[in-house]
């Protein structure tokens, strides 16, 4: 691609310029959902108790109060999945006579302000008949259930097992088991959910303004469920103040707005606060994992068996489905190790709390945990260090097809593992260890190496049978007259600084600078249909799309300098926003080619078609990412805090566009994944109520509990991708957690106590050293 | 997240302030200091005063004075006013070590001394200061003032003896000797969160052995105080590691702890004995 801008000096791709988005942001003149005024203030009445049916619901007299007897014509949220045994579930708008969680929508309450409404809601009776709630994934066969289509509670069903599993289990030298746990999370974005929905008399069109990852699916979903053509529905995602998954699926509550300003030809608006998103906005990765990894002498892994269950909440989030976290822990268990023989089981069980969706990494912190203490234990009980089974287990040949089918791309597994052992200097640490275990210090080291599935397209979806199958993205590129460019694309950045990353893309292919494009999107009225950002894909398919669209483009301007210069095509060279015939000083502006193009289009004498606009799309098979992620960290033995007193990663995205943008992905995911690891529990008790409803409960870890980042990057350059990059949008929180948790473990070693439990919570701690150590008392 | 409806009351005496909440108590009138608690759990709607008794431009409640022996501490002397040692002497010294564990920088610059006291949050790092210290309490209703030592003050978790007419004008803490010797310490999961376990320790070397021990201890109990029995395993006793550890398991076993879900009764202990002795650790360095 520096071809592009071949003769200017210059290139974009590459270069840790500021981001072009952060100016209205840093300055407070963003623009959020929750801004907009409306004529109505919407708050819900939430379920009090996990599960129950309800007697009665009575506002107080004269009051505004929408409860589902009103929703009859409003389908319920039933997304599918035609594989794994998977059993639709709906979930409807307002509770239609039954409770399922703590938290979930009994009434809309509706007042000319926020704070009237709220009181109103404060003001209506509801009398609930309390049943038994279903809270852990483990007693969902012995309770009653949710849903009459699933008697067991399991709405997701799957198994693999490789055909000579059975063998080489018979052959292997040593099993070694690990039981993990993973506790339950919420995503916690700054910005918790908002919706805004305004009626417009003139057209009878409704305009729903909402924090969301995906605008497009939201404006289908919703015509969907409220029976009317998407034309009528425009759906803008303004500024959004962090996604991580949680506003990928469809919220009821948005139904809901949508739905009010379209009855009652008014606007309504709702801004969730932050109980509400701790307890009833979506969570994640509820979870048992049991592996058992058959080794050879050497260390060497030959088969591996998983059990998953997975706690899908009380219903199916719309588009993934509940399949999202089993299947992708089925999918991905024995990441970026040659293992050819697997089998597993996973299950996603419904239970009376909040529904599970996707949160940054999906299965993947989850699976990566079970598997990379499975390898550290593995490592221990064969009496090899924890480097060398990596290194003996790593696949090096590509591209690798995995047991599950699976095929890797090129990828340097190894080379960050050396990478980042080589900064660690794993001597040095060790002697620092050894000397102050002496003080009654516990210091610990702990590697992961991980994959990370990025940018895949259809195909890969497909693979899921889910009914809706993302995966391309599209994007149309228009340069106007005066030679400034707008790029309109389907995706839905929120955060991620694809502003910047795509303009940067455009600024090489056209010659111009970055600051000359502005990328559109979040609005189904201004940008092509597309699925929005989650998955590691927006750079690599939109910013894939977009190279395509630059390259059409570029074509076309250079087209229209063969004419105006009189020279051939390939002696224009386009950069300082100029055409110049190379080797001479005949040149002329892109902006009066641009002009042209409009104006003076008989110059041409149909030739070349009026106008600058080019669309892309784009739909890549996927590529694998990769990482090794070095946790250092002291565990306070007499209170069990752990501090991580340092991180290193040595990752490799391929191409990396912007270095800036890109350090900081992987920054924000570190930090994630260190709550992970060891902070954030969303916590119930046996009746279902839920104990973590304030940010005093649920703790994210702060500046303070985050330590110094140190990155490392590999930057191989793919073929998999037209940009020859990778995704990188999770990797920091996937690999985190479990390095953290190999790290307060080795730690331990000396008192003979695993922790195989996320987050490792100091009093999780207490309790293992306290019961090994009564254990030895008794002894 | 928004309050329950409530009248909001500014008065700019004492006495009218006194006289409003005399009015207003029956009602559920509550005092609003710096709010950093009180606003929270309103905004949950925990708590849903009808009236509030805004007492932010009240003259006088800003006193922070030294008088006969005793630091004074009006109601409107916020947390972040011990940044720096309020008085020459090891209490200056003291409170500023305590204050940087209170929450965040901008909740320091809102919230009160006396406010915490009021709030009685078993955690408060104040209550803590106020009960190892033997603080007294100034309580001053319309018409009347009494003055409620620290050990009669906190009678549970959020409740102390002040009565609903009572507004809380002053703590009063005696200046520590010159010499005196005094440590804190306290556990949260995060900086700035409320302290799971905290203890503060003073005492005097007298012929090079403790003397006036005193050793108090919050967020374990339902309030904090003070506890003899690490008190004793001081005094008398050379400063050092045993006697220090055997004050952190006096105190471990002394206790009767909070347990909740997360955090059972022998955790709860662990954390006793850790913050006790590093709090007295904390007063050797």
């Amino acid at each position: 691609m520096s071809a592009a801008t071949k003769g200017s000096g210059t290139t974009w791709v590459g270069r840790a310029i500021r981001r072009l988005e952060d100016p209205a942001l840093v300055t407070g003149r963003g623009r959020f959902t929750a801004d907009l005024p409306a004529a109505h203030w919407v708050r819900f009445v939430r379920s009090p108790v996990a599960a129950g049916t309800i007697k009665k619901i009575k506002p107080p007299d004269g009051a505004f109060v929408v409860t589902a007897a009103e929703l009859a014509g409003v389908k319920p949220i039933k997304p599918m999945l035609y594989k794994f045994n998977y059993r639709p579930i709906g979930q409807p708008i307002l509770a239609d006579g039954v409770v399922r969680f703590t938290g979930e929508c009994i009434a809309a309450a509706i007042a000319a302000s926020e704070e009237e409404a709220e009181d109103i809601a404060d003001a209506v009776e509801v009398e609930i008949d309390e049943t038994a709630p279903l809270i852990d994934a483990r007693d969902a066969a012995s309770s009653a259930a949710l849903h009459p289509e699933a008697p067991d509670n399991v709405i997701v069903n799957a198994q693999v097992k490789t055909p000579e599993f059975d063998t080489a289990w018979r052959n292997a030298h040593r099993i070694v088991r690990l039981e993990a746990r993973s506790r339950r999370q919420n995503a916690t974005p700054m910005e918790p959910r908002a919706a805004h929905a305004a009626y417009d008399p003139a057209t009878g069109r409704i305009t729903l303004t909402c924090t969301t990852q995906m605008p497009h699916l939201t404006r289908t979903a919703i015509a969907d469920l409220l029976d009317m053509p998407e034309s009528d529905l425009r759906v803008i995602a303004p500024d959004v103040g962090g996604g991580f998954g949680q506003k990928m699926s469809l919220p009821p509550e948005y139904v809901l707005i949508a739905w009010l300003a379209r009855e009652h030809r008014s606007s309504f608006a709702w801004t969730e606060d932050r109980r509400e998103n701790l307890i009833a906005s979506y969570h994640s990765r509820d979870q048992y994992i049991a592996l058992d990894g058959a080794f050879d002498a050497d260390g060497k892994l030959i088969a591996l068996s998983a059990d998953v269950l997975a706690n899908i909440g009380a219903y199916s989030c719309f588009p993934t489905t509940c399949g999202v976290e089993p299947l992708m822990a089925m999918a991905e268990i024995p990441g970026p190790y040659d293992v050819r023989h697997y089998a597993c089981t996973a299950r996603g069980v419904a239970t009376n709390t909040c529904p599970m969706a996707p949160y940054r990494g999906v299965s993947r912190p989850v699976i990566t945990f079970a598997l990379e203490r499975l390898m550290d234990k593995a490592a221990v009980e064969l009496g090899i260090n924890p480097i060398d089974i990596r290194r003996r287990n790593l696949i090096d040949q590509f591209p690798y097809t995995s047991a599950m089918g699976l095929v890797f791309d090129e990828a340097t597994y190894k080379e960050t593992l050396e990478l980042a052992v080589k900064h660690v200097d794993v001597p040095a640490f060790r002697a620092r260890q050894q000397a102050l275990r002496k003080q009654g210090r516990y210091l610990g080291l702990g590697f992961c190496t991980f994959s990370e599935r990025t940018g895949y397209g259809s195909p890969a979806f497909a693979a899921r049978g889910m009914a809706i199958t993302p995966g391309w993205e599209m994007v149309e590129l228009t340069m106007d007259p005066s030679g400034f460019v707008e790029l309109r694309i389907g995706t839905s950045p929120h955060g991620q600084g694809l502003r910047t990353t795509l303009a940067q893309i455009v600024a090489d292919q056209l010659g111009i600078e970055p600051q000359r494009i502005k990328v559109i999107h979040g609005d189904t009225d201004r940008s092509p249909y597309g699925w929005g950002t989650f998955a590691s894909r927006s750079l690599v398919i939109s910013g894939g799309a977009t190279l395509i669209a630059a390259q059409k483009l570029r074509a076309k301007i250079i087209k229209l300098a063969t004419h105006m210069l009189e020279a051939a095509p390939e002696d224009i060279v386009l950069g300082d926003s100029a055409a110049t015939v190379a080797g001479t000083d005949r040149s002329i502006a892109i902006a009066a080619l641009a002009r042209d193009a409009y104006h003076q289009t008989h110059r041409f004498k149909g030739e070349i078609e009026p106008g600058m606009t080019e669309a892309g799309h784009y739909d890549p098979p996927g590529t694998f990412s990769n990482a090794c992620h070095v946790a250092m960290v002291e565990v306070d033995i007499e209170t069990g805090q752990v501090k991580v007193e340092k991180f290193i990663a040595a990752e490799d995205c391929g191409r990396i566009i912007n270095p800036m943008i890109a350090d900081g992905q992987v920054h924000g995911g570190i930090a994630q994944g260190i709550g992970n690891a060891i902070l954030e529990e969303i916590l119930y008790d046996e009746n279902g109520t839920i104990l973590s409803s304030t940010l005093a409960d649920f703790l994210p870890p702060t500046a303070h509990e985050i330590p110094p980042i140190e990155l490392h990057h590999l930057e191989t350059h793919t073929t998999a991708t037209n940009l020859q990059a990778k995704g990188l949008g999770e990797g920091g929180a996937i690999g985190s957690p479990a390095a953290v948790m190999n790290a307060i473990n080795d730690a331990l070693s000396p008192f003979g106590v695993a922790i195989d439990e996320m987050p490792a919570t100091p009093q999780r701690i207490r309790a293992a050293l306290r019961a090994r150590q009564q254990t030895e008392t008794a002894a | 997240m928004k309050p329950a409806p409530f009248v909001r009351h500014t008065p700019r005496t004492l006495d009218e302030a006194l006289a409003i909440l005399a009015e207003v108590a029956p009602q559920d009138g509550r005092v609003l200091a710096g709010g950093q608690s009180l606003v929270p759990i309103m905004a949950f709607r925990m708590a849903r005063p009808a009236h509030l008794v805004d007492i932010n431009e009240v003259a006088g409640l800003d006193k922070l004075i030294v008088e006969n022996g005793m630091l004074i501490v009006g109601a409107r002397v916020r947390h972040g006013a011990f940044h720096k040692p309020v008085e020459p002497g090891p209490l200056g010294a003291l409170l500023a070590s305590v204050v940087h564990n209170i929450a965040h920088y901008p909740i320091r610059m809102r919230g009160t001394m006396c406010g915490s006291l009021a709030h009685a949050d078993p955690s408060s790092e104040w209550c803590l200061t106020a009960a190892t210290l033997d603080a007294e309490l100034v309580a001053r209703r319309k018409g009347g003032e009494r003055i409620i030592p620290a050990r009669d003050f906190f009678e549970g978790l959020m409740s102390t003896a002040l009565k609903e007419d009572e507004l809380l004008a002053e703590a009063r803490y005696m200046l520590l000797p010159a010499g005196t010797k005094f440590g804190f310490n306290e556990f949260s999961r995060r900086a700035g969160d409320f302290a799971m376990s905290a203890a503060l320790a003073t005492y005097r070397i007298v012929d090079g052995r403790i003397a006036d021990a005193r050793v108090g201890v919050g967020g374990a109990e339902a309030s904090p105080r003070r506890i003899p029995e690490a008190e004793a395993a001081l005094n008398g006793q050379m400063p050092g590691d045993a006697a220090f550890r055997a004050a952190a398991e006096a105190a471990s076993a002394a206790i009767d702890p909070l347990e909740d879900i997360q955090t059972t009764g022998e955790y709860r202990r662990d954390l006793v004995r850790a913050v006790v002795r590093r709090a007295l650790e904390a007063s050797v360095k």
